[in-house]
């Protein structure tokens, strides 16, 4: 039995100050008992030696100061999982959401989890082919990564994010597979919108959802990730499966951290966000990866939508800084009509080098991912200068690089929701689209892959 | 060993009281799991104690032992291919105790205690010898030799000296001092906040060749200098890290990875062991060592980590040898500063970081340079520190930024725009400087050429006229400029895309010898001069743009290190203009 506390003196925001409380540890699991008679939940914050404070996940609402009663769990907030856990949908705090039954643990973690050893780490170098163009041949995604969507309010990155987990796969071959999908304070139309995708394709079977909608608590929010990612390293770790875990929306879960911060009246750092909120959102995006001797994985897709579309927004800017590079997605080519509405000048990813190349993807990837790098990169500046300026004032070779950007656009990144693309047709649609240039002007493909590759030279 | 009690634990800060008598920066074990803490601020008998583990679980009541030492690294033979933690244990150690993922209290050595290394003597029996002596060596890897030194403040007669295989804590000497006899063995202790004291601090004059043709050429870092890479995330501050870690002509590489990206290290793990020294072939891990704090492990021990890298380095510094270590970043270190000082609710200055931010920030910086070492053999060591700084938004105002720059002496300025059109490695070339171009002139002109000065100048100058050149195309457009500044403009985008860019995964182009550099830029200097000869001569423009040498600049890059096939470019330049000219006649 838990001693039962009535020693609330303070209730500031979603946090309740506790005294005289004995022998309570820092991170503990709190229950508490409101008035009437509801149960919500917190954990310890900051703990004196008479006095604690507990952030409560429901929310203070409806709480008191003279009757609640609080009772210290002795342990942290944990997960029971067993393989029963995939298929099933949980709310933000890991409790069963659909009709099913009560997970039976045959494990309990700890939520925090802890970090991977930096020695124990395996590079993540196997290609995962999204049947995206703009992902695959620009920005391919490896197995073990964490790349983000950084996106904005109105922005189709729901329908990306779903046709990644619709399409991956990794080339030749057919492995234990799960979807973990973490949603903070999302619409129930947006949260719907993945389920029924997921049902839709049959992805439900091999998912695990945990859903905070944003009409529930937001501390809640704070639990929410964690919980997924516990769920994904079992699933990875111990049932050896290859587990892409979505999390959406950043961004609100980043405001739930800062109104605790606000309610402890801690020194804000950039925007009210508090200063330890690159080393908040590390502590989850780090959970990704590999570990050598596991046939398992963790990739991780965040999903962000930027304030303003301002990447230098803390949010969006700490996030680049933790994963390894970032897909943008763009308003004005979402305007433009083109979907997916990927830009990939200022998209990035990081991993790119070990996951593609010969006996990976193709040898001459690398070379012609750079190249339309840079020649849509001059034909972008070719269309500024040409709406300052007129066309007419544009010098022949631009006008050739300003053809291709629109032709890149238009056939390269433009592609059906349901289209898969495989690598080869999307490097062969890149060599088509460099056959416009001058070849003097292909300066960063190798000489033996412009005689083998570039089409109609001889 | 003197006990206090846990009165508040908040995240990674603990406060103990019955703490009369500690030491600020002394080092404590907190409750029942002994993490290891440090000692941040006394209040009376209240001790603040900033914990480098998760302190999830403990609470007030709980026991700190008091060790009365400051946190120390050890330092000996079998520091070189390892990869430590924060406050240097060693994290495959830990991995074969504990498992794939880091937990707490785990008690290792940094130096493993078993391994057994042969050591030689340098000294003989009777011999005089204070501190900075070299006593004795030890082939620790292949590539290094190790040097026992006799510790700071210890003087005396060598009264025994052992020749043979020992552990690292086993007595190799014994040393008559003032105050008896003095049993020393391969390792020492030294604080992590403490500099490691040398004889006489010289000016920096030699470069530290990296390979990288931007760096080398254009803004050079002198061994023994100090340098900053700021820029926002994607480009690729952490890259030109790695390419420094790689390539640098150091003969010690310390790499403290902190608060970065934990597959980052993994690719550092996997890459050094396949790596070659140019020199001697040998793995280039053999010269490394590993600080890895990545940003998912504590972050207090994110703060130590950046020194216990820096006394490490000192430690080889002391050695003789020429080291480079590189911080990445050193932005999450400001930030694991600025959560603790909010912890311990002091007044916050600029961002709400701390206000001595700038002044730790010179204090670390300060520690790098050229020096004449303890010892009576008067050798040098040289320590340069290269250090990433992740500025939020890339925005250069930044207070880490502008108190980095208050200080080092080289900037390499990462450009975001640079970055989107590939051109990497993407430091901006307007923006970025070196203050160590005069003290390497000397260098240059006896070791690489004595015109590469000048020719390095004139690559600059075009560069500069271009980006005014592009100011007026912009404006008024191409069409208005002459021929010879529009010869500017291509030949300035030559140095550019032909010499500058430079790609890090390309195995030939990924190092470039300061010979082969110089005879780059010589090549793309004599097109520019031999063109704006063939314009006086009344050849159009056109035609010198469509000459097909042009193509062969452009892939000398990926040319192999040989004179005569570089050289045989220089020779197509005059065949092809003395053809224009005969041509046009």
């Amino acid at each position: 039995m838990y001693k039962e506390y009535l020693t609330v003196s303070n209730i500031v925001g979603p946090l309740l100050i506790v005294e005289k409380i004995e022998d309570v540890k820092y991170g503990e699991l709190v229950e508490i008992e409101t008035s009437e008679g509801l149960e919500r939940r917190g954990t310890v914050l900051d703990v004196s030696t008479d006095r604690a404070v507990v952030q409560v996940f429901e929310g203070t609402v409806g709480l008191d100061v003279d009757r609640s009663r609080v009772r210290f769990l002795g342990r942290s907030q944990q997960l029971g999982v067993s393989e029963d856990i995939i298929g099933r949908i949980f709310d933000g705090s890991g409790r069963p959401k659909d009709s099913g039954p009560q997970i039976i643990a045959e494990k309990s973690l700890d939520i925090n989890g802890s970090p991977i050893n930096p020695q124990a780490r395996d590079y993540p170098s196997e290609f995962i082919q999204t049947g995206i163009s703009s992902i695959d041949g620009m920005n391919p995604l490896v197995r073990g990564q964490k790349l983000p969507l950084f996106s904005g309010s109105g922005l189709p990155h729901a329908r990306i994010a779903a046709q990644i987990a619709r399409q991956a796969a990794v080339l030749g071959k057919a492995e234990k597979f799960a979807v973990v999908f973490g949603a903070m304070g999302i619409t129930f139309e947006e949260a719907n919108f993945f389920i029924e995708d997921f049902r839709n394709t049959g992805a439900l079977e091999r998912a695990v959802l945990f859903l905070n909608l944003a009409n529930e608590p937001p501390i809640e929010r704070i639990a929410t990730p964690r919980l997924a990612l516990s769920c994904a390293e079992y699933l990875a770790f111990d049932l050896d499966m290859h587990v892409l875990v979505i999390l959406v929306d950043m961004t609100f879960y980043a405001e739930a951290l800062r109104e605790i911060s606000a309610a402890r009246k801690e020194i804000p750092g950039r925007r009210g966000y508090p200063g330890y909120l690159y080393t908040d959102l590390a502590s989850m995006y780090e959970r990704a990866g590999r570990i050598k001797g596991k046939t398992g994985s963790i990739t991780m897709i965040p999903i962000l939508t930027m304030p303003e579309d301002d990447k230098t927004h803390p949010i969006a800017d700490l996030t680049g800084y933790i994963t390894e590079g970032q897909i943008m997605i763009s308003r004005e080519l979402h305007r433009k009509g083109i979907y997916p509405p990927i830009d990939v000048l200022p998209s990035l990813s990081r991993l790119k080098d070990q996951g593609i190349g010969e006996g990976k993807t193709r040898e001459d990837h690398a070379d012609v991912l750079n190249q339309l790098f840079a020649c849509y990169a001059r034909g972008k500046e070719a269309r500024e200068l040409s709406l300052i300026l007129g066309e007419a004032a544009l010098s022949d070779t631009d006008k050739i690089y300003l053809k291709f950007a629109d032709r890149y656009e238009d056939e390269f990144v433009k592609q059906g929701e349901f289209e898969t693309r495989s690598i080869i047709d999307t490097l062969d649609m890149g060599w088509t689209l460099l056959r416009t240039i001058p070849r003097a002007e292909l300066k960063r493909i190798r000489p033996e892959f412009i005689k083998k590759y570039f089409p109609g030279e001889k | 060993m003197k006990q206090g009690k846990i009165i508040r634990v908040a995240g990674p800060l603990v406060v103990a009281s019955g703490c009369m008598g500690a030491k600020m920066y002394d080092m404590v074990k907190i409750g029942e799991l002994g993490l290891i803490g440090e000692i941040i601020e006394l209040r009376e008998d209240k001790a603040f104690i900033q914990v480098y583990e998760d302190t999830t679980g403990i609470g007030p009541e709980e026991p700190v032992a008091l060790t009365g030492k400051p946190l120390s690294v050890e330092l000996g033979p079998g520091m070189l291919r390892s990869i430590y933690d924060g406050i240097q244990r060693p994290l495959d150690v830990i991995k074969n105790l504990e498992g794939d993922f880091v937990t707490r209290g785990v008690e290792v050595p940094s130096l493993d205690r078993n391994k057994e290394w042969e050591f030689s003597p340098v000294v003989k029996q009777g011999q005089q010898v204070a501190a900075g002596d070299i006593l004795g060596e030890v082939q620790e890897t292949p590539l290094i030799l190790h040097k026992i030194l006799v510790p700071g403040g210890i003087e005396g007669k060598v009264k025994e000296i052992k020749k043979g295989k020992f552990t690292v804590d086993q007595t190799v000497t014994v040393i008559e001092t003032s105050g008896g006899p003095l049993s020393l063995k391969m390792f020492q202790s030294w604080s992590i906040r403490k500099n490691r004291a040398v004889r006489e601090r010289l000016m920096p004059t030699e470069p530290l060749t990296t390979g990288q043709r931007v760096l080398d050429t254009l803004f050079p870092l002198a061994k023994g200098g100090t340098a900053c890479v700021p820029g926002p995330f994607g480009s690729g501050k952490t890259v030109v890290q790695h390419q420094l870690a790689k390539w640098a002509d150091a003969q010690i590489i310390v790499f403290v990875a902190c608060g970065e990206r934990g597959n980052e290290v993994a690719d550092l793990l996997k890459e050094f062991p396949q790596l070659k020294d140019p020199q001697t072939g040998r793995p280039l891990l053999e010269r490394t060592i590993l600080i890895a704090n990545t940003s998912n492990m504590p972050v207090a021990a994110r703060e130590a980590s950046i020194y216990t890298g820096m006394t490490i380095a000192e430690y080889y510094r002391d050695m003789g040898y020429s080291v480079a270590l590189m911080a990445d970043s050193s932005s999450r270190w400001a930030e694991a500063l600025r959560e603790i000082s909010g912890r311990m609710e002091e007044m916050p200055g600029e961002e709400g970081y701390p206000a001595y931010l700038a002044s730790r920030i010179a204090e670390f910086y300060e520690r790098a340079g050229k020096v004449v070492c303890l010892g009576s053999d008067n050798r040098q060591g040289a320590l340069s520190v290269i250090g990433a700084v992740s500025p939020p938004g890339g925005d250069l105002s930044d207070p880490v930024v502008q108190s980095t720059l208050k200080v080092v002496k080289v900037f390499w300025a990462l450009d975001d725009r640079l970055a989107n059109m590939r051109h990497f490695p993407a430091i901006n070339w307007l923006l970025s400087y070196s203050l160590y171009v005069e003290n390497v002139k000397d260098f240059w002109a006896s070791h690489v050429a004595e015109e590469f000065s000048d020719l390095r100048q004139e690559a600059q100058h075009l560069l500069e006229e271009e980006a005014e050149l592009q100011e007026i195309a912009r404006l008024v457009g191409v069409e208005s400029l002459s021929d010879r500044e529009r010869l500017i403009l291509e030949s300035a985008r030559s140095i550019r895309e032909d010499f500058l860019h430079q790609n890090a995964f390309h195995p030939q182009d990924t190092y470039t010898s300061f010979r082969k550099q110089y005879l780059m830029l010589r090549i793309i200097l004599h097109f520019y001069h031999s063109a704006l000869e063939a314009l006086e001569e009344g050849v159009e423009l056109e035609k010198i743009l469509a000459l097909e040498v042009r193509e062969q600049i452009s892939k000398i890059k990926y040319l192999p290190e040989k004179d005569e096939d570089i050289l045989s470019v220089y020779m197509s330049v005059d065949d092809n203009f003395k053809k224009l000219i005969q041509n046009k006649e």
